[in-house]
């Protein structure tokens, strides 16, 4: 089975995010990181091919240092990378991004196609599906787990209430939760073995992808007003603080 | 102007209330306002979708819409648009309804916002970033309709006493490959609905498990008529299921009282549950950031102050 993980290279996840003077977020200066909610797609794609053969490719599209994300997962042990960057896309709105990267599977068609259920940046979650309806694709979104059999996928999707259980024909594209798996650490086996894994950059245009314009724009940012100070309270009196809270509130 | 559609997520058990929610905003924004509701219980919500704003409701019962996901519904929506070409459209930030907007944006190619808090009209819309510490609006162009997913509970719903025409919409699925929902598990939680509840007590990774969801159980117990939700963290590592998740995914809260006991106050969080009234976070950490937005912020041993908190509640009660 070979699968195709969708990778996106984020700010640092625990850092402090900036927009530049042009409103767009700041994706540069050597902080980011691979999307903590892809390492659990590109988990559950290992263990398949792991389980019964075949390669995982991983693609990402993002700014020249978007390429430490896709070498984590070539070091996690994904097959071969491919990086779309190029300086038309910077600003890239859902539809274009998802062109682009619709562009790019079809060049390589997989069995499964595999991405988070929404960045850890934007967390827009449309992405993957659009996808999926321009590749004429199944789709499953929110997965948390994933089975295959003789026809095709047993998957468990996240609903409101509890979970469905969906059949999927080959080939699908799902979209993982986090905590569908427990993604694993890049040995430094696995760190060395990455450099000499093939890595292939493309732009928009060797995608045939042309009409790279934004439908979006910023029109204006403001300061939410800031939330006044409360009271730090020790231990020993937050009780009482709490309760008189809660007293007040009339809720016991 | 075109007009303004609401695509309304229904249930058997009724029309969901972030629909009620985005008509009660669609009908401020001076187009005709329609609802399109498709899948088991449509007929039977359109008199609520009328009571709330909607003048026409689009209709299918058909149960394809939540047997696939997505799909039926953003065709049988295109096909809808064609015919009628609405400005924008609202959607709730919800899974399902992301498929549904996802799907459709790649055939109308129109411009697709997600996580919006706001609506000005059909050429503009504003969300929050950052955990809600930056107000962005943002400009729509492109061709319509607008796609706008709106996040649950940013307007308060409000009957407007109106009354819809319901319009039977045919069914679209074109051929092809879908996928298929073969079985439904409901994983319901006991006690009040995490959104209805005026007191959420919500656990994070400081739990350290799943036994010490108890704890905080026992403390909604106490006080009566509480929820207790999650972090991200705490479903992620299998503690509670999804249902009891709060944040950016997952619900949004706006209790009169939360309590946050042993969770960091990542933006992800923060956004589901910064709209309460007031604040309590716990956290042995003095630099978590949920302390910085907490009315009361105490540093300290969350095993321990629950279950005091829980027996000071329980004294209060009985005196």
């Amino acid at each position: 089975m070979n699968i195709t993980v969708l990778a996106k290279y984020v700010p640092n996840p625990t850092g402090t995010p900036e927009l530049g003077p042009d409103n767009l977020l700041v994706r540069t200066g050597g902080d980011g990181a691979l999307d903590p909610g892809d390492e659990y797609g590109l988990e559950l794609a290992l263990q398949l091919v792991e389980a019964s053969g075949g390669e995982v490719t991983v693609v990402s599209m993002g700014p020249d240092e978007a390429i430490a994300g896709v070498q984590r997962a070539l070091a996690m042990g994904a097959h071969k990378g491919v990086l779309i960057t190029d300086p038309a896309l910077r600003g890239a709105d859902a539809l274009v991004t998802a062109r682009v990267l619709a562009a790019a599977i079809a060049r390589q068609p997989a069995d499964l196609v595999i991405a988070g259920a929404e960045s850890t940046d934007g967390y827009t979650g449309t992405v993957p599906v659009t996808m999926a309806e321009l590749l004429g694709m199944a789709s499953v979104t929110a997965v948390r787990r994933l089975e295959v059999d003789a026809d095709g996928f047993r998957i468990e999707r996240q609903t409101e209430s509890g979970y469905d259980v969906l059949r999927a024909p080959v080939p699908t594209l799902v979209t993982v939760t986090a905590g569908a798996t427990e993604p694993r650490y890049p040995s430094l086996k696995g760190i060395m073995a990455a450099k000499a894994k093939p890595m292939e950059r493309l732009t928009a245009a060797d995608l045939g992808v042309e009409d790279l314009d934004a439908s979006q724009s910023v029109a204006i940012v403001t300061d939410a007003p800031p939330k006044a100070g409360g009271e730090i309270v020790s231990g020993e009196d937050a009780i009482g603080r709490i309760a008189d809270l809660l007293a007040e509130a009339k809720v016991i | 102007m075109g007009a303004v559609w609401v695509y309304a997520e229904v249930t058997p058990e009724g029309p969901q209330a972030a629909a009620l929610e985005l008509l009660t905003k669609a009908r401020t924004l001076g187009a005709d306002v329609a609802a399109v509701a498709l899948g088991p219980g449509a007929s039977e919500a359109v008199a609520e979708l009328g009571a709330h704003g909607a003048t026409t409701v689009y209709a299918n019962d058909e149960p394809v819409f939540a047997d696939q996901p997505g799909r039926a519904a953003a065709h049988t929506l295109h096909a809808l648009i064609g015919q009628h070409r609405p400005a924008l459209i609202l959607f709730a930030s919800t899974y399902d309804a992301r498929d549904v907007a996802g799907r459709l944006q790649a055939l109308t190619g129109s411009t697709l916002m997600a996580n919006a808090t706001d609506v000005e009209g059909p050429t503009r819309a504003r969300t929050e970033i950052f955990g809600g510490t930056k107000v962005v609006d943002v400009d729509l162009a492109g061709p319509e309709p607008r796609l706008v997913l709106v996040r649950p509970r940013s307007f308060v719903a409000e009957p407007s006493g109106g009354t819809a025409t319901t319009v039977p919409v045919e069914v679209v699925i074109p051929g092809g490959a879908t996928a298929s929902v073969i079985e439904r598990h409901a994983e319901a939680a006991s006690g009040p609905k995490l959104e209805e509840a005026n007191v959420v007590i919500a656990g994070g990774r400081g739990l350290g498990g799943p036994e010490p969801f108890a704890m905080l159980q026992e403390l909604a117990t106490a006080i009566g008529g509480a929820a207790v939700g999650a972090s991200r963290a705490a479903v992620d590592a299998g503690w509670v299921p999804y249902s009891f998740q709060i944040g950016q995914t997952g619900k949004t809260v706006k209790p009169e009282i939360y309590i946050a006991a042993g969770i960091s106050g990542a933006l992800q969080h923060v956004v589901g549950m910064k709209g309460a009234k007031r604040i309590v976070a716990i956290n042995k950490d003095a630099d978590a950031p949920i302390l910085r937005i907490a009315d009361i912020a105490v540093i300290g041993d969350l095993f321990q102050i629950v279950p005091a908190l829980t027996e000071e509640v329980r004294k209060r009660a009985t005196s």
